[in-house]
């Protein structure tokens, strides 16, 4: 190294500082709960060839290597020589963009000096595209809503208004919709304004020796992590509640001494829902999961994403074609990394985590229908609650609390202030941890009714109701999630309409994490902290732990 | 003695020194001192440096009619675990607020992390039975059978303060104001804290949070300012104490030892009002405060000198400086960003061969390894040796020697080795990373805040902020900074320009389309007659303004945009002008307004103040003149990169009018002035170094 390349830190130091910048500023803008709550967007800053140089670290993994690739495929449509400064590109295809039509991708060259040095990127998840709206009921692409092919959203500087009235014209939201894409449009351009003014400021004409120097460390870094790995190929199935039935998720690890490649071979075919995943969705979720224990602290760029391959069968359910329906992507692509994990424990039994509640457990709610007509209230919200997260190798896991996704919780009283709705209990559920050596992460119980006295609607697409989330090496399964109207009501499935009557109350319990190690080996003080602090019962204490409180 | 009648104190407490300064009654500074903090009582170290500052002007305690105190008691009690033992009280059905929060991970990559510690085990987590809506409407009453069960088990718990936390309380305190009646009728020895009064906001985590802050640090506190009164009375002082808040106004001893909460982080808020009473001096309409201290930068930016303010803010964060580690407190606060960036932070090279810097720090011991008290780091101010930009015999008025030697080893050994570069260019890097850190996380907040930095200008002080401004200012693009006098105690003098001051925020949900007038301005004027009594008690004769404002946001948004209000009840023409200030603000945000959305109202605001003291504008220099060094010193220039002579300027010595190129070294006591290549120092009329960058183009 020498001061050429601290001078190279210091820009690549300021790359990650402008994709940042450009995040927090879209989500500020955004009008969509699941950007707001979940921070569901992406900023990224690209070379002239479409490299991936920085990323903006958001609440939702799944841009991950979707942004990435993206780029490269948009970039590819069109020749440098025919963008113009003030140009910006858009597309919301689920298998280019990031795996369903609510995200949309905008791209914009960056001009220095005359010529195209590089690309800023955002993508951000807008409210409503029409078709049967958010929820897995659409039965192929054409149910879900606006699909809308890469092309020129601004031509220098000027908005394709035909383009805008379209997508305001085919949603519920065409305010809220135009407002995301004003959004992501300054995204675009405060992020390509800040790369020139480096340019400037660091007096360099390309980005070519930055981007190397960037991608070349990252690399580098990865593929060290990689080879301290044991070298071998491992497998898993995890099976998973599915829609209309039950769905085997199947995955082979092969970690060889610069490379990690993911094949899901074996796994079940498309469902006739949209809860199927396009690849690029579920590699998002799968590097994530691997780069979270494989060199973690080296930023995602395509250094860093390169030594990761992750390949599936044309139609197994996590390499969805069209036109499968992918509205709820993330019910599934959330449990990839349950199932890449499960291969990685059998490499590195002490590194890996216990199988979490993992995937997102929202509860999309809105009026009745008839509510429209009647003049009954009308709303719309999106409330998170979040399951435990598996137990880790020397940690209990975290009840409550979102994992793989970055999701934020709702908070009562301003859900109570905005929409007609009472919750009237939000509390940890005991003994739903798994039990082990380490604990998995607690469940909420929760209890909604409506505040008014108004039927309302529930659009379930959740996980981990049939099938728990299973302990490691010993340890237990943490409690299935359950849903019921009333505590005598029957128990619901996961996925689908409900309808909760006026007078009824809605009990929503969200699953607990797996245990890590036999039960027996934890610690009789850490047992009886659980009883003390009401964790555990004292039964559970007793009959699991063999613990006398 | 000298007539010095309306001589007025300051005393700013920090973890390990104790600022103190006095004042005349026309603003001038008479005396400063900083001595160090006694930790086991902070009120001995307190008289040590106020008589100091008083026998240097020849004065006494009786001759003192206004004294501030502000205090990093209340945040180290909360850092350092502390404060009392407390209970929390819940709704039924809401035992867990503090265990589930958001339900967030703050670090997405790291699956070992830890949540913060929010000081309530669950085995003290209580509920007792009870409902409002969001209205404030009860649905269920306060279930006084409960009670003897409830006081029973705080009883049991050992508790020594309580937090109560009801739902929607801040729409209809009447429960909580009812359970704390019964519980003191039952408990009479209890310190009980009611989130309506600590922080009547919507959002029951954040209130909870507050609540429990509050509560952990309020048997201290009250303790600690009783006893911090009687001693001063004991010397003669007759003048009332005011407590300087982390709104950047005083309060009075009452309110302080009733919601200590409000005195959290209330030093660096002194620094901002410094800086804003600079802007204000200079017009500066658009400025960037940066205090630069041993372990951390704060920035704070300040627009027709009122310092940006917030709602909210962490502390005790699990992860140092990661948003969402810590424990939130929603109070108003000055709004500042602080980074782990000073002189004490520590360089490393990582696996990858990049230099990081921080946010680990050497703190006081054992320091940078320039200090030689056996640090072995290498730290940003070594960084500042090896390139020579401190002066080895004039640290800390000479109080420290530097060991140049010793730094050149640890940036030798720690940086220099892994990086193959010599210890002046490794020196270099260090302090380019770190530099470019701060500059970062300034132009990102500015960007937060929907404002550019590179406008503005930058007001430095602390022990290493007049040592690191020009470089931390080129990377932002600021072209002029300004040093203001005795800057390494900045804090201290801007209490003095402290307002009294109170401000409360409250929910209550409206949507701009039918919003309760009548409600609204009753709502107001509880309000308003709140914060008077608070303010009224400390300024019993001064004519107080009130401020008022509305946190609104288009329906669907979660981020609030603050508008300012009329002084008057609001009638149905305010509704569009309302409507029209939002939708003007928030294009100046996002650059576009989106026409036909829903505007909803979440909070409303009302600040009541006392005028600050009279301000005097910085008096034009009649000539400039062009000042000598008193020496020189070999640099190695952050322009060029290549070693260099430097001139030396003793700050004392320089007068309004005088000017100097760099690159150059100003020195003073406390710290140095670092003026780099490509900029020029001059004095103006009231003392204040400008630093202005050379414009290229007029070479």
């Amino acid at each position: 190294m020498n001061t050429t390349n601290t001078r190279l830190q210091v820009m690549w130091n300021r790359l990650l500082a402008v994709v940042e910048e450009q995040g927090q500023a879209l989500i500020r803008a955004a009008f969509s709960p699941i950007v707001r709550e979940c921070g569901d967007i992406s900023a990224g800053i690209f070379d002239v060839r479409g490299r991936m140089l920085a990323q903006a670290v958001t609440g939702t993994p799944g841009h991950i290597n979707t942004m990435a690739e993206a780029v490269k495929t948009l970039c590819g449509r069109y020749s440098r020589s025919e963008m113009k400064p003030g140009d910006i590109f858009l597309t919301n295809d689920p298998w280019i963009a990031s795996g369903h039509l609510n995200d949309f991708l905008l791209v914009m060259p960056v001009f220095h000096r005359g010529n195209v040095v590089g690309f800023s990127a955002c993508t951000s998840h807008l409210v409503d595209l029409g078709g049967l709206g958010m929820g897995p009921e659409g039965s192929d692409i054409f149910d879900e809503g606006l699909r809308i092919p890469p092309c020129k959203l601004v031509d220098q500087g000027q908005l394709n208004a035909l383009l805008m009235d379209i997508v305001k014209a085919n949603s519920r939201e065409p305010i809220a919709n135009e407002g995301d894409i004003y959004a992501l449009i300054a995204c675009c351009e405060t992020g390509a304004a800040r790369l020139a003014d480096m340019m400037v400021e660091f007096g360099i004409d390309t980005l070519d020796s930055l981007a190397d120097y960037i991608i070349e460390t990252s690399r580098r870094g990865t593929i060290e992590a990689i080879s301290a790995l044991p070298n071998g190929t491992w497998h898993n199935v995890l099976t998973v509640d599915g829609y209309e039935c039950e769905i085997d998720l199947c995955a082979a690890l092969t970690i060889a001494d610069d490379r990690v490649l993911i094949d899901f071979s074996g796994t079940s075919g498309l469902s006739r829902k949209g809860i199927n995943v396009p690849l690029n969705y579920a590699t998002a979720y799968t590097v994530f999961a691997l780069r979270c224990i494989i060199g973690p602290d080296i930023p995602n760029n395509a250094g860093s994403l390169a030594p990761f391959h992750v390949t599936g069968p044309a139609d197994c359910i996590l390499n969805a074609q069209p036109p499968a329906p992918v509205a709820m992507r993330h019910t599934l692509g959330q449990m990839t990394p349950d199932l890449v994990y499960g291969c990685l424990s059998q490499a590195l039994p002490d590194a890996v985590p216990a199988e979490g509640a993992s995937c997102m457990y929202d509860l999309p709610l809105r009026h009745a229908p008839e509510a429209v007509s009647r003049g009954g209230t009308q709303f719309a919200l999106e409330l998170v609650f979040s399951g435990g997260t598996g137990a880790r190798p020397s940690l209990d896991g975290l009840s409550a609390t979102a994992f793989p996704s970055g999701v934020w919780g709702s908070q009562i009283e301003t859900t109570e202030a905005v929409a007609p709705v009472l919750i009237t209990r939000r509390e940890l559920r005991q003994d739903s941890g798994g039990p082990g050596r380490l604990r998995g992460g607690l469940g909420q119980n929760i209890e909604i009714r409506s505040s008014t006295g108004e039927d309302f609607m529930l659009f379930l697409s959740v996980e981990r109701i049939a099938n728990p989330a299973k302990g490691r090496h010993g340890g237990l399964a943490g409690a299935p999630g359950r849903i019921r109207l009333g505590p005598d009501g029957p128990d619901l499935p996961g996925k689908g309409e409900v309808r909760i009557g006026g007078g009824e109350t809605l009990i929503f319990q969200t699953p607990g994490g797996g245990g890590f190690g036999p039960p027996d080996e934890r610690s009789p003080l850490a047992v009886r902290q659980d009883v003390r602090d009401e964790l555990v019962s004292a039964r559970a204490a007793q009959h699991v732990y063999g613990v006398k409180p | 003695m000298h007539n010095h009648a309306g001589l007025r104190l300051a005393v700013d407490i920090g973890g390990t020194f104790t600022d103190t300064v006095l004042m005349d009654g026309q603003s001038n500074i008479l005396a400063t001192t900083k001595t160090p903090t006694t930790p086991d009582n902070p009120t001995v170290g307190a008289l040590i440096g106020a008589k100091r500052v008083l026998d240097d002007a020849n004065a006494g305690f009786p001759q003192v009619s206004g004294f501030i105190h502000g205090t990093t008691l209340a945040t180290n009690a909360l850092i350092e675990r502390r404060g009392a033992s407390v209970a929390t009280i819940t709704t039924d059905g809401f035992r867990d607020i503090l265990e589930i929060g958001y339900e967030r991970r703050y670090s997405q990559y790291d699956i070992n992390l830890v949540k913060p510690d929010l000081l309530v085990p669950r085995a003290r987590a209580f509920t007792i039975g009870g409902r409002m809506d969001a209205r404030g409407d009860e649905l269920t009453p306060l279930d006084v059978a409960g009670m003897d069960d409830l006081v029973r088990r705080i009883e049991d718990s050992d508790a020594q303060a309580v937090a109560v936390c009801l739902m929607h309380s801040y729409a209809n305190p009447k429960h909580e104001l009812a359970l704390r009646d019964q519980l003191l009728r039952a408990l009479p020895d209890l310190a009980i804290s009611l989130s309506h009064e600590v922080s009547p906001e919507a959002r029951e985590f954040d209130r909870l949070c507050t609540t429990i802050a509050n509560a952990y640090i309020q048997p201290q506190m009250a303790g600690y300012l009783a006893d911090f009164q009687s001693r001063f009375a004991a010397e003669g002082l007759s003048c009332p104490i005011l407590m300087m808040t982390a709104g950047g106004g005083m309060t009075t001893l009452e309110t302080a030892a009733r919601l200590p909460i409000r005195l959290v982080e209330s030093g660096p808020a002194g620094g901002a009002i410094l800086a804003a009473r600079i802007a204000a001096e200079t017009g500066a309409r658009a400025v960037t405060s940066f205090d630069m201290g041993g372990t951390t930068a704060k920035l704070c930016l300040i627009d027709a000198f009122r310092p940006q303010t917030a709602r909210r803010f962490e502390i005790a964060r699990a992860a140092r400086f990661i948003k969402g580690s810590g424990m939130p407190v929603r109070i108003p606060v000055i709004e500042m960003i602080e980074i782990g960036a000073g002189g004490g932070s520590i360089a490393r090279v990582d696996r990858l061969g990049r230099l990081q810097v921080g946010p680990e720090s050497a703190g006081a011991q054992p320091g940078p390894a320039a200090f030689g008290n056996g640090g072995r780091a290498a730290t940003v101010t070594d960084a500042d040796v090896v390139q020579g930009l401190i002066e080895p015999g004039r640290f800390a008025e000479g109080r420290l020697t530097i060991d140049t030697a010793a730094a050149e080893q640890a940036i030798t050994l720690e940086i220099g080795s892994a990086l193959d570069l010599a210890p002046d260019l490794a020196a270099r890097g260090l302090s380019e990373i770190v530099d470019e850190s701060m500059a970062a996380a300034g132009r990102m907040h500015a960007v937060e805040s929907g404002k550019e930095l590179a406008t503005r200008v930058m007001i430095a002080f602390g022990g290493n902020g007049p040592l690191h401004a020009t470089r931390v200012a080129r990377r932002c693009q600021v072209d002029q900074i300004v040093i203001p006098k005795d800057p390494s105690v900045g804090s201290a003098v801007g209490f003095l320009y402290a307002p009294v001051a109170f401000e409360i925020v409250r929910s209550r949900y409206a949507t701009l389309d039918q919003p309760d007038l009548d409600g609204l301005n009753a709502f107001f004027d509880e309000m308003t007659a709140e914060a008077l009594a608070a303010v009224r008690a400390g300024a019993p004769e001064a004519e107080l303004s009130i401020r008022k404002q509305a946190f609104m946001r288009y329906h669907g948004q979660g981020h609030e945009i603050e508008i300012a209000l009329p002084d008057r009840a609001l009638g149905p023409a305010d509704i569009e002008i309302l409507r029209r200030d939002f939708e003007s603000e928030y294009s100046r945000l996002f650059r576009r307004a989106v026409p036909g959305m829903a505007i909803e109202i979440l909070n409303w605001s009302v600040e009541v103040s006392s005028p600050a003291p009279d301000l005097s504008r910085v008096p034009d220099v009649a000539q400039q003149r062009t000042a000598r060094p008193c020496g020189h010193r070999r640099i190695l220039c952050d322009v060029s990169g290549h070693w260099c002579d430097a001139g030396i300027y003793d700050r004392s010595a320089l007068e309004p009018g005088d000017s100097l190129r760099g690159p150059a070294l100003i020195a003073e006591p406390q710290t140095t002035t670092f003026v780099s290549a490509d900029f020029q120092a001059s004095v103006d009329g009231g003392g204040n170094l400008w630093l202005n960058r050379i414009q290229e183009d007029a070479e």
